[in-house]
């Protein structure tokens, strides 16, 4: 299975997902934005960072570079398109999924393991995982999820709420919200599930001895999804 | 011509910056304020002499990267 991992200037996390792609069978290549055209991917990963030094609005430059076009292009033609933390504040910004990250509602940069509950698994990334609740890391300066009354409804009309903030019991209560996101979201679908933003970073999470394994599971299952 | 944008977060959204300097300045004594929101200011210095022509290109701007209108409301000022 092929997929492409788009390097902005100031993504940190492109080879850290590289990493993680391969490591669990994933033929992965690098693109640079300025790239007009993507190669033939199954799946297209917008990575971890700080694009454009997080300048105007997070994920706000990059959502109007040269390649998202194609991404943009290839996500509308149904092909799965994952950003994660400032990847999902791309997405945003593109308007691929919908609403927006803002400023932690306690002004605080937040690097922390959290648990996260699955909401749907009527989709490519999540079906047949084992697991309800994942342990994955956060690392963000932005990551407060925020959208429109009417945008919240059309979301969960449409079953588009991907991952919720929760303890290690899947309780999805207010005091394990670490950064404001209303009800507690941290992912987020858009309306065909083929496009998938999230804060959590898998891929911080795919060595026993270093992290946690959840990442691991989440890849795993994603690539046997893709096959 | 140069066109000023000012973009303002919406009603609704929490500016949790805004809150902050509304804190700080409590804290200085000036205790006359009933809330802080903060904005964006541009000032974009386009080639063309015509005001409005200006001004709806400015506008564009702002629909298509200076502000996200799901959050943000923008106001354009002629400034020359």
């Amino acid at each position: 299975m092929k997929s492409s991992v788009i390097t902005f200037p100031g993504s940190n996390c492109d080879r850290d997902m590289d990493v993680a792609l391969k490591k669990f069978g994933f033929t992965n290549k690098m693109v640079w934005h300025d790239d007009n055209k993507l190669p033939k991917s199954d799946l297209v990963v917008l990575p971890g960072g700080f694009s454009y030094g997080d300048y105007l609005r997070c994920g706000s430059m990059a959502s109007k570079s040269k390649i998202m076009q194609s991404v943009i292009n290839f996500a509308k033609s149904g092909g799965l398109v994952m950003g994660i933390c400032n990847g999902f504040q791309i997405l945003v910004e593109t308007g691929l999924v919908p609403g927006v990250l803002l400023r932690n509602k306690y002004l605080e940069f937040i690097c922390k393991n959290v648990f996260v509950k699955l909401d749907n698994k009527e989709n490519t990334y999540f079906k047949n995982l084992n697991k309800d609740v994942l342990e994955l890391h956060i690392a963000h300066n932005e990551g407060n999820y925020f959208c429109t009354k009417d945008q919240l409804k059309e979301i969960k009309d449409n079953n588009q709420i991907a991952i919720y903030y929760c303890n290690s019991d899947g309780k999805i209560e207010d005091q394990y919200n670490p950064n404001g996101s209303l009800k507690n979201i941290a992912g987020i679908f858009n309306k065909e599930k083929n496009v998938l933003g999230m804060m959590p970073h898998p891929e911080r999470m795919i060595d026993e001895s270093l992290s946690g394994e959840d990442g691991s599971l989440f890849f795993k299952n994603l690539l046997n999804n893709i096959r | 011509m140069r066109v000023s944008a000012i973009i303002t977060l919406k009603k609704d959204v929490l500016d949790p910056q805004g809150k902050v300097i509304h804190q700080a300045l409590d804290g200085m004594g000036f205790e006359n304020i009933s809330e802080v929101r903060q904005g964006k200011y541009f000032e974009i210095d386009v080639n063309e002499n015509d005001p409005n022509k200006a001004k709806a290109v400015v506008e564009d701007m702002c629909k298509k990267l200076l502000a996200n209108l799901v959050i943000e409301n923008f106001k354009i000022i002629e400034t020359q």
